[in-house]
């Protein structure tokens, strides 16, 4: 049998690109290309309306018009505290995680990592449950220290706390994991007793991670929205964060939710920068 | 064991680690330098690893200027950070988030002392190892004889009362580690504690121990001085290291029945029973006609079956009862136009054998 070959047109510029990087075709079939051009249009089409619909000339107009000040500066604390917080007890659970082991504790990293696939919103309601007045915490809180937690901007820090932290637990575990320990071996033939260790020589060996992990946390409490809604409710100045004036401002002042929607963008496109060395390469511990 | 002296450390242990088992008394006196020599996965890397206390050992002792340091038995155990013990690791593991003097200081500071103070035991090793120049790089900013010196510096200023070294030279290209190697002679020379220094490589434990160990699948098969370990090889792993053939078999007099089969003629010292006699490729004589064979020289027909090029001579693989290795000039291989097939006879004196008596520990090896 003899089999007849299909010749198609290759330019010459093709034939250079091919000679030089080596490969075959690099054409992308049509079943793939279609829905890959659908989901970039999904993507960014309504991103592009966000901009084209924004009042580009009276932007300062629009924002002062509503408490966008205080929603975003409030925002901006509650949700760097919040990290503060992930770093302080995150960093230590992520150790722990990482390099010991006891039983139960895979059962553990599955429990303290839920926050990441739970609805925001029930999240809000445990927090609710727990430390309401009469919740099973905040009762004694209410009649031991006269503290009251929910509908407060800590109740904000808390709700941001409780969704976010699980991000920077996660990969700074995973930073640890794969982080070279004959480091640490070193250091401990050196005479560094563990604490030592961790701080001199774990810690800035995975400090990139470690940023990424911080930087991550920052921006998803800074778009929480549904846990901190539930449990912190929307006093503007108390508790009413960034998304949830966005989200008001949709329904009495459009163009005011357009200014604050591109803020929050602006935010994201600058963490997106800031992470992409460390986290969008898949980046790990040198 | 002898050898423990004031200073120094003595390990009669078993290390389990799932299948493999180290078992090893070895003792290592203040001012010498034991080197430790093996094939990948003999136990080396494990027994420094016990001894710096990064293991526990499962069964047994290891005691270091007369304390313990680890004792199964007794449930005594010193932690790595407390054990005076530098370690230089294969890789250097140099910190490299630290400059090259913050590394040096390392120790003295997790050991207690202040940032100055540090700074300056820091100080006294960079110079004495001359790396003061060096001071302020990152460990990727080394060469790797620099990183090395560095990572000897770095052990040093702990003031360590036992240094191990695990294969000190092995991550350096052959030009620097020549330099290296001499250097580093010199350092352990000044060293006042025991040393163990763990290798593969025969030169450089050649070169850099007092006294030689080695160790083939987690067990002790010789132990000696450098040149005597050189010359009677008890394994054919050492054999092959120092580039000599080795024939195990039975003494009966003026000749030996060898294992592999044949027998050589020797000078009758009187020794009887299992014995190894070990043979330079170099002494052994290639000819294409059965030489003249006086009493004195063994000879017997082989087949060629490779040749490799070293630096100045040709080495032969020769089958024949028994086996040989043979160096010869590339002008020999030509004149007896030598190629794999080629029928050959090959002769020995007898005053060319070392021949000694096999030790129970490497019969089991045999």
């Amino acid at each position: 049998m003899v089999t007849r070959t299909a010749p198609s047109h290759l330019t010459a510029q093709e034939r250079a690109r091919r000679a030089a990087r080596g490969g075959a075709s690099r054409s992308v079939p049509a079943p793939l290309l279609a829905p890959a051009l659908i989901a970039v249009a999904f993507l960014l089409l309504p991103l592009a309306g966000l901009l084209i619909r924004a009042p580009w000339g009276h932007m300062a107009a629009a924002l002062s018009g509503t408490d966008a000040t205080q929603a975003l500066i409030l925002s901006l604390w509650t949700a760097s505290i919040s990290t503060a917080v992930s770093l302080l007890i995150g960093v230590p659970l992520a150790w722990v995680l990482a390099r010991t082991t006891f039983p139960g504790q895979r059962l553990l990293r599955a429990l303290v990592t839920l926050p990441l696939v739970l609805p925001p919103v029930v999240g809000g309601v445990a927090l609710l449950l727990a430390f309401s007045r009469v919740g099973f915490v905040g009762r004694y809180l209410d009649d031991w220290f006269g503290l009251t937690i929910p509908f407060t901007p800590l109740a904000v820090i808390m709700a941001e706390t409780f969704v976010a932290m699980p991000f920077l637990v996660i990969t700074v575990e995973g930073a640890l994991r794969s982080a070279d320990q004959g480091y640490e071996e070193a250091a401990a033939t050196l005479g560094a007793k563990r604490m030592t260790v961790f701080r001199r020589v774990t810690v800035p060996l995975i400090a990139p991670s470690l940023g990424a992990g911080a930087v991550l946390c920052w921006a998803r409490a800074l778009g929480e929205f549904g846990a901190t809604i539930t449990f912190a409710g929307s006093f503007p100045g108390q508790t009413e964060t960034m998304p949830i004036a966005v989200y008001y401002a949709l329904e009495t002042d459009p163009n005011a939710a357009i200014a604050l929607s591109l803020v929050l963008l602006l935010v994201s496109v600058v963490v997106l920068v800031s992470l992409r060395d460390q986290w969008l390469r898949g980046g790990s511990v040198s | 064991m002898t050898g423990g002296g004031s200073g120094g450390l003595v390990v009669d242990a078993e290390v389990r680690r799932g299948d493999f088992t180290l078992a090893v008394g070895l003792a290592a006196a203040s001012g010498r330098v034991v080197g430790v020599l093996g094939p990948n996965g003999s136990g080396k890397s494990t027994l420094l690893s016990a001894v710096a206390g990064l293991t526990p050992v499962s069964a047994g002792r290891i005691t270091l200027a007369g304390e313990v340091m680890d004792d199964a038995g007794a449930g005594t155990f010193v932690e790595a950070s407390e054990r005076p013990v530098g370690f230089v690791f294969q890789n250097y593991r140099l910190f490299p988030h630290l400059t090259v003097a913050e590394n040096v200081a390392f120790s003295p500071r997790a050991r207690g002392r202040g940032r100055r103070a540090a700074r300056a035991a820091a100080d006294y090793w960079l110079d004495r190892l001359a790396l003061s120049s060096l001071a302020d790089r990152k460990p990727d900013q080394l060469s790797g004889g620099q990183a090395q010196r560095v990572a000897l510096a770095r052990a040093l200023a702990g003031q360590p009362a036992l240094l191990l070294l695990d294969e000190p030279l092995s991550a350096l290209d052959a030009g620097a580690r020549l330099d290296v190697q001499g250097e580093l002679k010199r350092h352990l020379a000044e060293f006042t504690g025991p040393c163990l220094l763990v290798t593969h490589d025969p030169i450089e434990a050649l070169v850099l121990a007092d006294q030689l160990i080695v160790l083939e699948g987690g067990r002790i098969v010789q132990e000696g001085s450098p040149a005597q370990v050189a010359r009677q090889p008890a394994t054919d792993y050492v054999a092959k290291l120092v580039g000599l053939n080795l024939y195990p078999g039975r003494a009966d007099g003026s000749r030996i029945t060898l294992t592999a089969g044949g027998s050589f003629v020797i000078p009758d010292q009187g020794q009887h029973g299992e014995v190894l006699a070990a043979v330079r490729p170099s002494a052994i004589v290639v000819s294409s006609q059965r030489p003249d064979s006086g009493s004195a020289r063994n000879t017997w027909p082989a087949k060629v079956t490779g040749l490799t090029l070293l630096a100045d001579r040709v080495r032969l693989e020769a089958d024949g009862q028994p086996p040989a290795l043979v160096d010869v000039t590339p002008a020999a291989v030509a004149e007896l136009s030598l190629s794999p097939g080629s029928q050959v006879w090959l002769s020995v004196k007898a005053t060319e054998l070392e021949v000694y008596t096999r030790t129970d520990g490497q019969r089991n090896q045999g």
